[in-house]
């Protein structure tokens, strides 16, 4: 098993006609099952026509009834990828990965309101993240493949080769990965670290758990609160940022510490608080993983 | 993106917020000017600079005489202006706002953010006006009162009345505060905000609300869509290396450390800010050169490192996933000539082709020092940094 998708997903690229979601789609396809996994695309005005084999369809609920995708991963730029978010919601797939960066504040602010007050169950991961992957089953999004293995670890982080260098170390280790989450660097995102956390806590499949964070807001101490009243595996973190100056924008748009909140340091005191095991090393992610096994 | 106060405030005035009489000015004769043409017996002379604390540093007087203003506006125009938020060295005050005197009864707090937890706009206010809202929250919590607005509403009647009341406006100076958190409000959802504070909103003596200082930031992603606010941004109040960084899609941020750091991704480059300092050296800057990291990107990234006068070393940590390691140690020692580089430089390379990077760096015949991970890579390049390699 593993969480949020397996070789089972059926997914739709929004987006796939562009570089970036061309050149995604083939190495996700290349990966492991992503061949039976990648199994449409969407752009309304080039519905009918397809990338390298795999059929676009006008809209994401025509290739859902034509194909049975469940999953969407977004591509689409800015300006109109909340839309295509909302698209996915709209035509209730199980989850939608978004990778797009720059995504105005606004714009996410309206569409998650409107997947609240609706009550959507459709999950969405991102935006502004690498994706999510089960290695040697399918792999969504901009990671490189060839560095992770099957195994019984989580990784859930908000950064993209952060999370890539935490994998790597595990996998050096002889640790492989059940899924590794990126939940992204947007201050206005879906999944965040307690809501994974949550999946990892009730998947069979995973022993351990590698969080890792950033500077900025505060998902880091709600997660860390809620391992230590709820979780029954171990959880080993790091939080990137210790010498991060305040009121500079890191990167991330949500990598910000402002008015004093939000620090590295006080993230991490949180999580030793609550049971975390914390390495303030990121050259030792993977070690201090294989300390709690 | 930040902005000036005069051009938040001129932003207020547009979605109704009464604002003091105000004029911009570059020189002690426009200053002069904008108090006679204001007219009235009291003048305040305000430091634009992007940075709050400016009355505490000498950049705001209140002038009584024509002569005082002249005085006044001589006095701060070109002044290094050192705030709380400026840094040691401060900010040189290019710019002015003359305003008329305001007669003040009450100081208020009134501001709006991106509330991350419920993902809504999050309206702050507070009697305790005038004062850093960061040292109400720490003091005295229970003095601010917030509402989380539902974008698809706006901030409703009731509400805005609410919180007014809460924070002693009284009643006969309701429908004003209903006007002036709706307009603020309107002002944020409109513009694209990220933050917009009036501090102090005051009542004035005969029941008005003015506010009296005025603060907004916008949210990078969305500028596009307002190329009016665009407009609006001072490159003078901007790190001069961080501007020229921008302009090649680098995203820069200068330290006061002495380790420069070129990083691929923005987590991994503040875990390597981190290792350094772990190490027992400060980074000289944060660097992500994104994704897709060309030749040119990187040789541009060497030279912007470089400026910096306290740089005694580069560590260049590379996870090689999308982007490979082979194409950015290629551009590393093509940069490297070009640069003519003057300081140690350690390499770490993991990801995609990592051993032909390698060779590529080895081959060159530059003193390049390789490194195997982060950690040993932060320990050679802080060891290098002191001559000790």
């Amino acid at each position: 098993m593993s969480i949020l998708i397996n070789r089972n997903s059926r997914v739709v690229t929004q987006g796939i006609t562009g570089k970036t979601g061309q050149f995604h789609t083939r190495t996700s396809r290349e990966y492991a099952n992503g061949r039976n996994c990648f199994v449409a695309g969407v752009n309304p005005k080039k519905a009918g026509e397809d990338f390298e084999g795999i059929p676009i369809f006008a809209t994401v609920k025509d290739a859902k009834a034509k194909t049975g995708a469940n999953v969407s991963v977004i591509y689409v730029p800015p300006p109109g990828a909340a839309a295509a978010i909302w698209e996915a919601v709209e035509a209730d797939l199980d989850l939608v990965i978004c990778i797009t960066e720059g995504i105005p504040v606004r714009d996410m602010i309206e569409v998650r309101e409107r997947m609240k007050k609706q009550d959507r169950r459709t999950l969405l991961v991102g935006p502004n993240c690498p994706g999510v992957i089960t290695p040697e089953e399918i792999k969504i999004g901009i990671m490189p493949g060839h560095i992770h293995r099957q195994g019984r670890i989580g990784v859930v982080s908000r950064s993209g080769t952060l999370t890539y260098e935490a994998v790597a170390q595990l996998t050096d280790l002889g640790l492989g990965q059940s899924t590794a989450v990126g939940t992204g660097g947007d201050p206005v995102n879906g999944l965040k670290h307690v809501d994974v956390l949550r999946l990892f806590n009730d998947d069979p499949d995973t022993d351990a758990v590698v969080m890792i964070g950033e500077i900025g807001g505060s998902d880091e101490e709600s997660a860390a609160y809620w391992v230590r009243d709820n979780m029954k595996k171990p959880v080993v973190g790091f939080i990137a940022g210790v010498t991060a100056p305040p009121g500079k924008r890191m990167g991330h748009a949500g990598a910000i510490i402002s008015g004093g909140k939000g620090t590295a340091q006080e993230k991490l005191a949180v999580m030793e608080a609550c049971g975390i095991k914390v390495t303030r090393n990121p050259a030792e992610m993977g070690k201090l993983l294989k300390t709690v096994l | 993106m930040k902005i000036h106060e005069y051009q938040a405030k001129e932003i207020l005035r547009r979605y109704g917020v009464p604002t003091p009489q105000g004029v911009p000015c570059f020189t002690v004769d426009e200053a002069v000017k904008a108090a006679q043409s204001l007219g009235g017996k009291v003048w305040v002379v305000k430091a634009q600079i992007h940075a709050g604390g400016r009355g505490k540093g000498g950049g705001v007087k209140l002038a009584k005489t024509i002569d005082e203003v002249r005085q006044f506006a001589g006095q701060i125009l070109g002044m290094q202006l050192v705030t709380h938020q400026t840094g040691a060295q401060g900010q040189q005050v290019r710019r002015l706002l003359v305003e008329e005197g305001a007669n003040i009864a009450k100081e208020l707090y009134v501001g709006m953010v991106v509330d991350r937890g419920t993902q809504r706009v999050c309206l702050m206010a507070s009697s305790e006006g005038g004062m850093d809202i960061e040292e109400v929250a720490a003091q005295t919590p229970e003095k601010i009162h917030k509402v989380f607005i539902d974008p698809a509403a706006g901030l409703q009647d009731p509400e805005a009345d609410d919180v007014a009341r809460k924070i002693g406006i009284p009643e006969s100076s309701i429908p004003q505060a209903r006007a002036v958190l709706q307009g603020l409000h309107r002002a944020f959802w409109e513009t694209d905000a990220s933050l917009a504070e009036i501090n102090p909103l005051i009542l004035t003596g005969d029941g008005r609300l003015i506010a009296l200082d005025a603060k907004v930031n916008f949210d990078d992603n969305a500028l596009y869509r307002h190329p009016d606010l665009e407009a609006m941004h001072d490159l003078d109040e901007e790190d001069p290396a961080e501007v020229e960084a921008a302009k090649s899609d680098l995203n820069y941020i200068q330290l006061d450390g002495t380790i420069g750091c070129l990083v691929n991704g923005a987590g991994l480059a503040m875990a390597t800010m981190d290792t350094i300092k772990l190490y027992g050296a400060s980074p000289a800057n944060f660097l992500d050169v994104g994704g897709g990291a060309t030749t040119e990107k990187v040789t541009e990234a060497f030279k912007i490192m470089l400026r910096n006068p306290k740089l005694q070393a580069i560590l260049v940590n590379i996870f090689g996933g999308i982007m490979q390691c082979d194409v950015i140690a290629e551009g590393i020692v093509a940069a490297a000539r070009e640069v003519r580089l003057s300081v140690p430089l350690v390499v770490r390379m993991k990801g995609t082709n990592e051993d032909l990077g390698k060779k590529i760096l080895a081959d060159s015949g530059l003193p390049i020092i390789a490194a195997d991970n982060m950690a040993d890579a932060a320990q050679r390049v802080v060891a290098a940094s002191k001559g000790k390699n």
